[in-house]
């Protein structure tokens, strides 16, 4: 490694990092900003490739922002007026680990009983919330997403009733943590993975840990999944394949609130879109879904993602009766 | 095998950006200016990155800490100021670095408390406008217009925002920055 910004040591000693790091803000200001294109990130791109104290001072903030992305799991969706109050996680944690059993943090979900032993979770179209077990352990849910938690017992058991969770499990060897997918189950080892309900599939994708996926029923087929694995199961078959750290981290974009695409289906996108907004996105004419698209965008963001597609492809973008629809 | 960007990056905050407080420790016993702390911290990055994009060490620890002793040295006979007496010895250090495993398990609520302890520190105004992008995922426009600011004022804001969020959760550890 050559030493390029050495010479200005002498003079100034602290202009080098503080340069670079203003820089480096600067662009993830801008990147997080609303209005960042494909263009602008073919000039960050150059810059951090310039040379390796752009690139770690620009990592640096950004995994220092990501992980501010946490605080928006406290987000309360009913309110807009949030900034009105005065701010206070505390109050949070205290509904948090305040009661016995099982806690949510953030009041979002609705909550009711079906019997004692047995909570249930509920996140609405475009909802996200965070529950914290009485083990520490802690499970997000995604849009549109029914959890069952049974409570009471020394058994860690769990039913995904409908939609997707990210699960933080504490390692209890005595008491393996069992996700209930309907006709599959993952049977936990100590790790984070997120389970996802779509029909009759089931999809487990493995961050950390081992866990392991079996289908129900007299013929059970099962999988031991290691970190990067992602596990497609039916009633009576699991497949299973490696992803890379990268494909693993944009199927996660959800708890940062993002759609991460690349090379993605119009169509696709489009899908993904429908999870999380209450107004649908309708892609109609022949070969307008293959159109393949990269982005980040926000859960919510229908209007942005219709703009892109509308501006990268000359598409057209109509608003009829609560739907985007996208044609030529 | 090369490692690629995004595995490099990836190791990058998942195992060195951990170590920055200890990090921080040792260049300031290492190296009598502490305005040039920051420097060489940044350079310690860039000359680890690479070398790491080659291959990525196992463990990290060992690695960053002889890149420190090696900048360290490299300035000293550079600069021919301060004696190499000077240089610690990395491994003399009592410092307990967390594992960057432990350090991955943090569990949520805890590193919540840690971001909220980062977010107290910021100036008042900083600290709304961060807020309001991270908790209420308002657009720059959005929270200018809620906080009656320019949209420039915002941005100065987040961008510091930025910046102080990293020291504090990176360096901190009792081991203030020099006021900028």
């Amino acid at each position: 490694m050559t030493i390029e910004n050495n010479t200005e040591e002498e003079q100034a000693p602290m202009t080098a990092f503080a340069a670079t790091r203003a820089q480096a803000a600067e662009w993830l200001e801008r990147k997080g900003s609303g209005e960042w294109t494909a263009a602008d990130q073919t000039v960050l791109d150059a810059w951090l490739g310039q040379s390796w104290m752009n690139a770690t001072a620009f990592w640096r903030l950004e995994a220092a922002w990501t992980r501010a992305d946490r605080l928006g799991a406290l987000r309360k969706p009913a309110s807009n007026k949030a900034m009105n109050r005065p701010w206070s996680i505390p109050a949070l944690f205290k509904i948090a680990v305040g009661i016995a059993v099982v806690a949510v943090a953030g009041a979002g979900t609705l909550e009711f009983y079906s019997s004692s032993r047995i909570k249930t979770y509920a996140t609405p179209v475009g909802g996200r919330e965070l529950l914290t077990l009485a083990d520490g352990s802690q499970i997000e849910l995604n849009t549109d997403t029914v959890l069952r938690v049974a409570t009471g017992t020394a058994n860690r058991e769990v039913w995904l009733d409908k939609g997707e969770a990210f699960f933080e499990i504490r390692h209890d060897a005595a008491h393996p943590f069992v996700v209930n997918t309907g006709a599959q189950r993952v049977v936990d080892l100590g790790t984070k993975f997120t389970a996802r309900r779509n029909g009759g599939l089931t999809e487990v994708s493995l961050l950390e840990g081992r866990a392991k996926i079996e289908t129900a029923g007299p013929m059970a087929h099962s999988a031991i999944l290691s970190p990067g694995d992602v596990a497609v199961a039916t009633a009576t078959h699991v497949s299973v394949s490696a992803k890379s750290t990268q494909d693993l981290a944009d199927r996660l974009g959800w708890q940062r609130g993002m759609l991460v695409f690349r090379h993605t289906p119009l169509a696709e996108a489009a899908e993904n879109f429908n999870r999380y907004n209450i107004r649908k996105i309708v892609i109609a004419g022949a070969g307008v879904g293959q159109l393949t698209i990269n982005g980040t965008f926000p859960t919510n963001a229908t209007d942005l993602f219709s703009r892109a597609a509308r501006d990268a492809f000359g598409l057209h973008v109509e608003v009829r009766q609560g739907k985007t629809i996208i044609s030529r | 095998m090369a490692a690629t960007a995004p595995e490099l990056k990836a190791w990058f905050v998942r195992e060195v950006l951990p170590l920055e407080a200890a990090l921080l420790q040792f260049l300031r016993r290492s190296w009598r200016n502490p305005a040039d702390l920051d420097d060489l911290c940044q350079e310690v990055y860039a000359r680890a990155c690479e070398a790491a994009h080659q291959k990525l060490p196992v463990p990290a620890k060992p690695f960053i800490f002889a890149i420190a002793r090696n900048l360290i040295i490299d300035h000293v006979r550079h600069e021919n100021v301060v004696s190499i007496e000077a240089v610690a010895d990395p491994d003399a250090l009592s410092t307990s670095v967390e594992a960057p495993s432990q350090e991955r398990s943090v569990m949520a609520r805890e590193e919540l408390h840690v971001l909220q302890a980062a977010i107290d520190k910021l100036p008042e105004r900083c600290r709304q406008a961060v807020l309001m992008q991270k908790v209420e995922g308002l657009t720059r426009r959005e929270i200018a217009l809620r906080m009656a600011i320019s949209e420039k004022t915002v941005k100065r804001h987040l961008a510091d925002g930025m910046c102080a969020l990293a020291d504090a959760l990176y360096g901190a550890n009792g081991n203030p920055r020099q006021p900028k």
